[in-house]
């Protein structure tokens, strides 16, 4: 550190300063505690982040192995953190999200959409073909349990209820979608394969099981236990998988952005339709607790129900509950209405 | 190995130099964290458990029932596997335990991170987590420069040092006046006699030796003298 009289007068002058700082700093801490409702106090903050700019500017270059600079730059850092803190609206932010935020998504997500249900349909057809042509293959896809129901002519579903309270049954079922959907998602971080793996599991899982029961004349009784819960269970699992797809593009391309941003963009993004995922698949594991598993309630509901979920899928994720009726060709904005 | 910083961008034109915690730091966060939530878990289990049996009986019933299951086995899951999102959504990104450690969650431009960076860095913890003991999320801590799991990546979050700790030094600025001693030499000068008991009388001996110009203490080789002419450098009541 120079020694000259100039940077000697030129730290004093810095230094008489500190009474301001401790000032600031204290002005900082109050407001990172709480709001002010004045303004005058709020204006002076400013000033404080201004002055303290400044003079950590200064001690950097004329006393940067010191304390004080470390006081500054600490100073400086809650200032800028306090200043900066985002106005905290949770019943805005929802609203937002689910009327504007999450329809852009699944525009953007189409394709992959579109592709991840396309790739679900091809697994769920393979499965079925496999089981069909290869009964014994069932093994690989399904619990002996399962396998000795169904070669007994009875629905491992039946008598559900007598051994599981629905209350359970669906708390059970719907943590455990919702950690395959989670998966699915996050497991797109493996550039796409971990997503491609989950989705292609599951609807060789969906198929074989529909085709080994179907071997055993228990088709029909399956479709019935599947169509209330399952309309929006396997759209949301094409879904999560599409969300998954986007993340993994996004660190195979990543573009004209570094393969981190490109990465974080993608996730934050897709992220949001897997948020209204879990809120869907709350709704769906209920249904398969209460309604799916209930023999006194005919075919006929069961599809209604199953029917009806999927609309109220379609019109939260076209932000069609939460006043979002239109979109222009070019889009731009939806008017709110 | 220098600790790395988050810069970020002000309207200043000054940068916001953030300190970021490395993988001790987080880990240590974590353990502390790991703990509170184990602990209101197991408690939450425990009087729950005493209370359906209404006797000293932990165990579960042979064949459990759904308050059971409801009231005894779901609340402490939930805290355990909820503890995180939770906490962080209602103190944007301080738990109990980042609190302790002395970190914080930041954003990208160092203030608090948003609802959607919480909730996408805690689904992500499912890869983290992986395949135990948070393996995943330790190992990119090691590799990644700014220290940071996939979660933080994902959610463009990082944990940075709170430095609520730092002290202003008590300057000597009647001596800094004069050339004879520096801003940094000020602060050592300072620091040594701050911290003059608790140091080890050799050490400090040596170190106000280091100090002291020669002349002063070749007169002077006691604790007392020691101290003294320290203080008076630092104060300048003489020279």
């Amino acid at each position: 550190m120079s020694h000259s009289p100039r940077e000697q007068t030129l730290r004093l002058t810095l230094l008489q300063r500190s009474a301001l700082w401790k000032e600031a700093v204290e002005r900082t801490r109050r407001l990172a505690r709480k709001r002010t409702a004045d303004p005058a106090d709020a204006a002076r903050m400013a000033d404080d982040y201004r002055l303290l700019a400044h003079d950590v500017a200064r001690a950097r270059s004329l006393m940067p192995e010191t304390r004080t600079r470390e006081y500054l730059e600490a100073a400086y850092a809650q200032a800028h953190t306090t200043l900066h803190r985002a106005a905290w609206h949770p019943g805005y932010a929802l609203l937002h999200l689910l009327r504007d935020e999450i329809p852009g998504v699944v525009a953007w997500l189409r394709p992959y959409i579109i592709w991840a249900t396309t790739l679900f349909l091809l697994t769920v057809a393979a499965g079925y073909a496999l089981v069909r042509a290869y009964p014994d293959l069932i093994a690989l896809f399904a619990s002996p349990d399962l396998i000795a129901s169904v070669e007994r002519g009875q629905l491992w579903t039946e008598g559900l209820l007598n051994i599981v309270p629905s209350s359970v049954l669906s708390v059970q079922i719907l943590t455990n979608n919702v950690v395959v959907s989670l998966f699915a998602y996050c497991a797109g971080f493996l550039f796409g394969l971990g997503t491609l793996y989950i989705l292609g599991l599951n609807g060789l899982t969906l198929g074989a099981i529909f085709a080994f029961t179907g071997l055993h004349g228990l088709a029909d009784d399956l479709f019935a236990f599947v169509v209330a819960h399952g309309c929006v269970e396997i759209s949301v699992m094409c879904l999560s998988g599409a969300a998954g797809a986007a993340v993994g593009e996004a660190l195979i391309r990543p573009g004209a952005a570094t393969r981190t941003e490109s990465f974080r963009l993608a996730a934050m993004r897709s992220g949001k339709l897997v948020l209204a995922c879990v809120l869907l698949l709350i709704g769906a594991g209920v249904i398969e607790g209460y309604v799916s598993p209930n023999p006194d309630i005919p075919l006929w509901p069961r599809v209604m129900i199953g029917v009806a979920y999927w609309l109220f899928m379609i019109a939260l994720l076209r932000g069609w509950l939460f006043g979002r009726f239109r979109t222009s060709a070019a889009g731009t904005p939806p008017v709110d209405h | 190995m220098t600790p790395s910083s988050l810069v970020v961008d002000s309207v200043t034109g000054v940068d916001v130099a953030l300190p970021i915690a490395g993988p001790g730091a987080r880990a240590f966060a974590f353990l502390i964290d790991w703990n509170i939530r184990a602990v209101l878990a197991i408690a939450w289990y425990v009087v729950a458990a005493l209370i359906y049996h209404r006797a000293w009986n932990l165990t579960p019933p042979l064949d459990p029932d759904a308050p059971w299951f409801m009231y005894i086995l779901l609340p402490p899951a939930a805290i355990y596997f909820l503890y995180h999102p939770a906490w962080e959504l209602a103190t944007r990104g301080r738990t109990p335990g980042k609190r302790m450690a002395g970190v914080e969650l930041v954003g990208r431009d160092g203030g608090a991170p948003g609802v959607g960076a919480i909730l996408t860095r805690n689904v992500f913890r499912l890869l983290d987590s992986l395949p135990l003991f948070y393996a995943v999320g330790l190992v990119a801590t090691m590799v990644t420069r700014d220290h940071v799991r996939i979660g933080d990546l994902a959610a463009g979050t990082f944990l940075v040092y709170v430095r609520s700790n730092a002290t202003l030094p008590i300057h000597p600025t009647n001596r800094l006046a004069d050339t004879t001693l520096n801003v940094t030499s000020a602060e050592i000068v300072v620091e040594l006699l701050e911290r003059w008991a608790r140091l080890d009388g050799v050490a400090r001996r040596r170190l106000a030796k280091a100090l002291l110009p020669a002349s002063e203490t070749a007169a002077a080789d006691d604790d007392a003298a020691l101290r003294a002419r320290l203080e008076r450098l630092s104060t300048g009541s003489a020279s």
